[in-house]
């Protein structure tokens, strides 16, 4: 690992003022922020992120979950995983959050991971995690020998001809499909994202992965009011059971009144280069009966723009089921 | 300043024995332990190193570490307590698993200097050879490892879940210790442990 500079700032305007320094936006930046380190320090000691500067950001007053005067919730940049996942409030409301929450990562890593930090969360593509190896997102330019090579687990949706990296997050998938708000202080003031605006697709500039800009620090998230009566489900497809990132995942948030489906938000995990927000599988529920058929027309239009890779064909076919699942659970149970 | 050709462990050892606290270096290292630190002569003076202050297991630790040193690293090689096991050191095993401020986190994913101040427990804290923690004999009676290497980091996971919420069947503790990998396969027996305490408190 190369050495570091490791700051402690007074406050959020203080850590925001230092990052600014910084040539780029955070991720693969000079100067980073750091919380909870799961990725970071991962990725520092693989020589993947080699910051000069680490503005530690635990102690910043970011830490609280509050309700919001419009009755939506305030969840805090530092918030932990855990915290998040077990807050009565979110359980209640947003109770795709905590599963999805739950369904990601170790206790342990749970325990440390934050809200913001989930944000910013980096791919798994093994190409990217190796420094021998050429990666357009690491190294602009080098190449995206995932393409030509190992790619069972990356993306089939959003990805270009310079990068095919699945986003890895959990949370994002839940926070996309409760159309949450990224809350930015940076050194021109602050700022409301939406999540669906946040994360870049790859196109030409697989580096370049959020709107973020040098200086800019995720202070909070927003979620709107719940959806009264809506049923929320999280279902992640593993190879293994727990502890292993998704090949496929949908977080679900229905309405139903007679059968028919009023309101659907869905969002795809593990199979899109970014939290992916499916309008179009939305769009093929509203106002349609909620059945098993009408399931799997809306699973098909979610995967309709999918492009397969030498190895991950079948995760278009298991995004669909997994969908399609997703769907029956909420409107069964 | 130790002989260049001591080994870490005789040069963690021997610190420990006069109460020196040493900073994170590899012993050894050509050109690394040149200066001297006046206020505490035992002390090697790294270039860069900072002051941070660890409670661990219940005592204060002062400490200069590099800024790069895990919490991991600066248990086992600064402080010597080497119960604690370095496994993959990238947050996938949990052999590193310690509690900070009581909550159980992968040591090697967290900068010592991110810590300063908090409150750490490691697998020396639970209990003594002579007065085990519940669970530490628990995994004893049930037969709870094999090679052991793995078995601080199980141990301290299933102190911490006693205190997490935690469906009462075995799918539940399975699921919850899901970060704390056994290449032994105990995994059967370590379930067994710990519904063993859940029964009993």
């Amino acid at each position: 690992m190369n050495t570091f500079e490791f700051i402690r700032p007074a406050d959020p305007a203080a850590a925001v003022a230092i990052a600014a320094q910084s040539k780029t936006a955070q991720q693969g930046a000079d100067v980073r922020f750091v919380a909870g380190g799961t990725t970071l320090l991962d990725l520092m000691k693989l020589n993947v992120e080699t910051p000069e500067r680490l503005i530690d950001i635990n102690r910043l007053p970011l830490d609280k979950v509050e309700a919001t005067p419009d009755g939506g919730l305030k969840i805090g940049a530092t918030v932990r995983n855990s915290d998040l996942a077990h807050h009565t409030t979110v359980q209640r409301d947003y109770a795709v959050l905590s599963q999805a929450l739950l369904a990601g990562a170790s206790v342990q890593l749970r325990n440390m991971a934050t809200t913001a930090g989930n944000l910013l969360q980096r791919t798994r593509c093994m190409y990217f995690r190796d420094t021998a190896m050429p990666c357009n997102k690491r190294e602009p330019g080098t190449g995206c020998p995932a393409i030509t090579g190992s790619n069972r687990t990356l993306a089939v949706l959003g990805t270009s001809e310079h990068c095919i990296a699945t986003n890895p997050s959990d949370m994002c998938v839940a926070m996309a499909a409760l159309e949450a708000t990224i809350h930015v202080q940076g050194p021109k003031g602050s700022r409301a994202i939406p999540i669906g605006d946040f994360h870049l697709l790859p196109g030409s500039t697989p580096s370049r992965e959020t709107v973020l800009e040098p200086g800019d620090l995720i202070t909070h998230v927003t979620l709107p009011p719940p959806r009264p009566g809506s049923k929320q489900v999280y279902l992640k497809l593993r190879d293994r059971a727990s502890y292993e990132f998704a090949l496929a995942s949908a977080a679900v948030v229905i309405t139903i009144a007679g059968g028919i489906v009023t309101e659907a938000r869905i969002a795809l995990g593990g199979v899109g280069t970014k939290p992916w927000r499916s309008r179009e599988a939305e769009a093929a529920l509203a106002g349609k009966r909620a059945d098993p058929a009408n399931f799997r027309k809306a699973a098909e239009a979610a995967m309709r723009h999918a492009k397969a890779q030498s190895e991950n064909g079948f995760k278009i076919e298991l995004a669909k089921r997994c969908l399609a699942h997703a769907l029956q659970i909420a409107t069964t149970t | 300043m130790p002989p260049s050709n001591w080994t870490r462990r005789e040069f963690l050892e021997a610190s420990l024995k006069t109460g020196a606290v040493v900073a994170t270096v590899p012993a050894g290292l050509p050109g690394q332990n040149s200066t001297e630190d006046a206020a505490t002569p035992a002390r090697p003076n790294i270039e860069g190193a900072v002051p941070i202050t660890l409670r661990i297991n219940g005592k204060d630790h002062q400490l200069r570490v590099d800024p790069r040193t895990t919490l991991l690293d600066c248990l086992r090689e600064t402080v010597a307590l080497t119960g604690t096991k370095k496994g993959c050191d990238h947050g996938q095993c949990g052999a590193c698993t310690v509690h900070v401020n009581g909550r159980r986190v992968n040591s090697c994913l967290s900068l010592a200097l991110m810590h300063d101040g908090e409150e750490i427990t490691t697998i020396e804290g639970l209990g003594t050879p002579e007065a085990l923690h519940p669970m530490q004999a628990a995994f004893v009676a049930r037969d709870g490892y094999q090679c052991g290497y793995c078995t601080s980091g199980q141990i301290m996971s299933a102190v911490a879940l006693l205190k997490e919420p935690c469906g009462a069947d075995d799918a539940a503790v399975k699921e919850l210790m899901s970060g704390n990998i056994c290449r032994c396969g105990a995994y059967a027996n370590i379930v067994a442990a710990i519904q063993q305490v859940r029964k009993n408190i």
